[in-house]
């Protein structure tokens, strides 16, 4: 389909860039983006690729708009405090780029109905706020075939990696099984500078574009980890293990679960209280 | 050498993100950062003395894991990074 003179003039910046062009704009708005969690890292991503011009971009979350997130969930206004995230996505989306085609999905990803809404799509981007989640989007990106944009962020630290199934090293690869409760805390237990949300967020988007444009070099088998406070970046060398749970040799999962984190062992329970995230990444 | 300690080990170090500690190998750099850090090898080791599974520690970016492990020898030039899993989003 071609472009009207208003989508001509809307995407410029982007068609004018020789990697770009007419024909990556249009592979934009051909792609299905997955959003996994309408927070945090959701909201710059959800923004970013609506500017853009993605196509369909499903957004998954079965939270409300809560006081605690405005302060760095920046698609959510004051007055959506208590509306659904999706719904407040959606209208934000909506508004900034009537191009783009919203799936909302008011619910919370699960072993049930993951590979469904993710066969669904092209890339799907981490956004979620909590280890089982994240070991879920793992594993169902790794079984519907579906690239990942993984990220996470913590007090002033964030970190981010690309994984494309079978061929570059996935979250279990590095981190085989989430740490016990109240080991590695959440935002809501230690907190987290607004603005690293947004970065880490963004850094997420420019991979999916990438994935989307076949350009560039993706962040794969290295993971970025930025420190806020010092304003360092660092890159570790990451591989596929042979001996992955998932993708590896011998995998010893075959299907889709929820990994809930173990208890944590009485001898640590020096360190933060085990909370559960408030689901609000 | 240097040790970088991520954000949710620093309760241990004072809140330091790096530390200096020596050692030949990495288990025994290890059990000098347990000496100045109480606490700090429960967290990075199990109670066989195995590496944790949700925990990476990394020689100038390299995964110990592909090399020897604990048993890789460190040298007072290499950075040591201890890399755990973060899920806020």
């Amino acid at each position: 389909m071609a472009f009207t003179e208003e989508q001509l003039v809307r995407y410029s910046r982007h068609i004018i860039l020789s990697e770009v062009g007419g024909k990556g704009q249009k592979k934009i708005g051909d792609a299905k983006v997955l959003i996994v969690g309408a927070g945090g890292l959701g909201a710059p991503l959800a923004l970013y690729l609506a500017a853009a011009g993605v196509g369909t971009l499903g957004i998954a979350d079965a939270d409300v708009v809560d006081l605690t997130n405005l302060q760095r969930q920046i698609i959510h206004h004051t007055a959506d405090v208590g509306q659904s995230k999706v719904k407040s996505a959606t209208d934000k989306v909506g508004a900034l780029n009537p191009d783009v085609k919203v799936i909302p999905y008011q619910k919370y990803i699960n072993p049930g109905n993951a590979l469904q809404i993710f066969g669904e799509y092209d890339v799907i981007v981490d956004g979620t706020d909590n280890f089982p989640a994240k070991f879920l989007i793992n594993d169902a990106a790794f079984f519907a075939n579906k690239p990942l944009v993984h990220g996470g962020i913590l007090r002033f630290e964030g970190q981010l990696f690309t994984i494309v199934p079978k061929e570059s090293a996935c979250y279990r690869c590095v981190f085989p099984a989430p740490p016990p409760l109240g080991v590695v805390p959440s935002c809501q237990e230690a907190g987290v500078l607004g603005a690293l949300a947004g970065f880490i967020g963004t850094l997420q988007g420019t991979e999916v574009l990438k994935l989307i444009l076949g350009i560039g070099s993706l962040l794969t088998n290295r993971i970025l980890n930025y420190s806020a406070l010092t304003t360092r970046f660092r890159e570790i060398k990451i591989q596929r293990n042979p001996d992955c749970p998932l993708c590896g040799t011998k995998p010893s999962i075959e299907k889709l679960e929820m990994q809930e984190q173990p208890e944590q062992p009485v001898c640590h329970l020096d360190t933060v209280a085990a909370a559960k995230g408030d689901g609000t990444p | 050498m240097k040790v970088r300690i991520p954000t949710p080990l620093r309760k241990l170090t004072d809140g330091q993100g790096e530390v200096l500690a020596e050692g030949k190998d990495v288990a025994d750099l290890i059990e000098a950062l347990e000496r100045t850090y109480p606490g700090i090898k429960g967290r990075l080791c199990d109670e066989q003395g195995a590496l944790r599974r949700f925990v990476n520690i990394y020689i100038n970016e390299e995964d110990i894991r592909f090399h020897e492990g604990l048993q890789t020898p460190v040298k007072s030039s290499d950075e040591v990074s201890i890399i755990p899993a973060i899920a806020g989003g």
